[in-house]
């Protein structure tokens, strides 16, 4: 690892300024993927940036038909929150099964997001919910927050604050690992929101999560695993790898949609 | 240099580190706790677990600097001062909970913070999914979940089989 400087702000705003002081500093939260990544010297940031005294973007509050995660809460914390379980259970057992035990003592909501790796389980969850992430200068939709494997709308500099999840009627989540890495090869998040039914597919799609509109309409019309049983996702728009073909992935996308509406009840 | 005040096994340290440097590679090479391992260095294989705040995090993937001001108990800070051993360690004694010893200080200190966590004890299963992030390259789990069973018993005051075993 290359070395760099190291500030710790304790707010956002102060943040937020040395970030847009030097545009090759690289915010970290539970470091969970920053840390392998410049092990690798795959990233060198002139400075890191450690969030974690910020305590304004921990926690879980619900106010009305929603959830607000602040963006340092970690995946242990949703896993375990009282108001999560109740709210969304299926989010927290989602939470329940990034990773490992360490990395979920660790890693937080907010740097998952903003990483948006393709086989990342939140933002399957955040597109499907139809969630709102909040940052230092906006508010966007998920639909226009994930654009592509590993690639959000975030500016450089900009930070997710907060997540806002709308509480839906019902919700569920099925993924296919990887049996050595763990990581979904296939997942599928289906929930039944005011805002109507929404689909979403990591870990498969050849630039990251996606929504499967065909599915959703099908759930719409008839909210049951048979309704998903005949919908192939056409493999094309999937990622082939030594891991699983597209058309393996395809296989596994409709396997995992159905496992998850009856996850969702 | 950065500096980083952390109190490790109930002692209070400022060590002189680079921004850079593991909280693994402080202990190890700064405090000499040899006891905490590098297995795979990519956050992988879990032999680098210690407590930070009580919570286990994998050592090999936290900045010393990311530690400052926290609480870091290593497998040297398990048993008392005259020896006695920590009940994780004891079981893991009893059982033969290890083959080579290499996974072993990531393991038991995976093991305590699961235990800790499941106030009302665990099952067979439970304890294999939550050291998920613990490997053992001698395929030694079986010994390793049988001593974490064991050891719940004692750590959370219910009768312990531990005890029953070693008394026969």
């Amino acid at each position: 690892m290359y070395d760099f400087a190291y500030h710790k702000p304790a707010s956002v705003a102060d943040a937020v300024k040395i970030l847009a002081a030097d545009p090759e500093a690289r915010p970290i939260s539970g470091g969970m993927t920053l840390l392998p990544a410049l092990k690798l010297r795959l990233n060198r940031p002139s400075a890191v940036v450690d969030l974690s005294g910020i305590a304004e973007l921990r926690g879980v509050t619900r106010k009305g038909d929603t959830l607000v995660i602040g963006a340092l809460t970690k995946h242990y914390e949703v896993a375990t929150s009282a108001e999560v379980k109740a709210a969304i259970p299926a989010l927290a057992a989602m939470a329940h099964t990034i990773g490992d035990t360490q990395v979920r003592n660790r890693g937080t909501m907010g740097g998952s997001v903003a990483n948006n790796d393709p086989s990342a389980d939140y933002p399957a969850a955040l597109l499907a919910l139809g969630a709102t992430i909040e940052t230092d200068k906006r508010q966007l939709p998920a639909d226009e927050f994930f654009n592509g494997m590993f690639t959000t709308a975030l500016e450089v500099g900009e930070l997710v604050t907060a997540i806002h999840i709308p509480i839906p009627e019902k919700a569920g989540y099925a993924k296919m690992r990887n049996p050595a890495s763990r990581y979904a090869m296939a997942g599928v998040f289906v929930a039944k929101t005011a805002a109507g039914v929404r689909v979403a597919v990591n870990g498969a799609g050849a630039n990251g999560v996606f929504r499967e509109k065909a599915m959703e309409a099908a759930l719409a019309a008839n909210w049951s695993a048979d309704a998903v049983a005949g919908i192939k996702v056409d493999p094309s728009l999937l990622n082939g790898d030594i891991h699983g073909s597209a058309e393996y992935r395809a296989h596994l996308v409709t396997v995992m949609a159905k496992r998850a509406v009856v996850d969702a009840g | 240099m950065p500096q980083v005040t952390l109190t490790v096994n109930g002692t209070k340290h400022t060590v002189e580190v680079e921004a850079r440097t593991l909280l693994v590679e402080a202990l190890r090479e700064t405090l000499r706790l040899t006891g905490t391992h590098v297995g795979c260095d990519t956050s992988q294989c879990g032999a680098c677990v210690v407590h930070m705040g009580g919570d286990s995090v994998k050592s090999c993937t936290i900045l010393a600097v990311q530690c400052e001001g926290s609480d870091i108990t290593t497998i040297e800070g398990l048993a008392a001062a005259d020896g006695t051993l920590h009940p994780m360690q004891e079981a893991f004694r009893e059982y033969h909970a290890l083959q080579c010893g290499f996974c072993t200080p990531g393991m038991v200190m995976s093991a305590i913070d699961l235990v800790n966590k499941h106030p009302d004890g665990m099952t067979e299963q439970q304890i294999r999914e939550g050291l998920e992030g613990n490997l053992c390259r001698c395929t030694g789990y079986h010994n390793i979940v049988k001593a974490i069973a064991a050891a719940q018993d004692v750590m959370h005051g219910r009768v312990s089989e531990l005890a029953r075993a070693a008394a026969e």
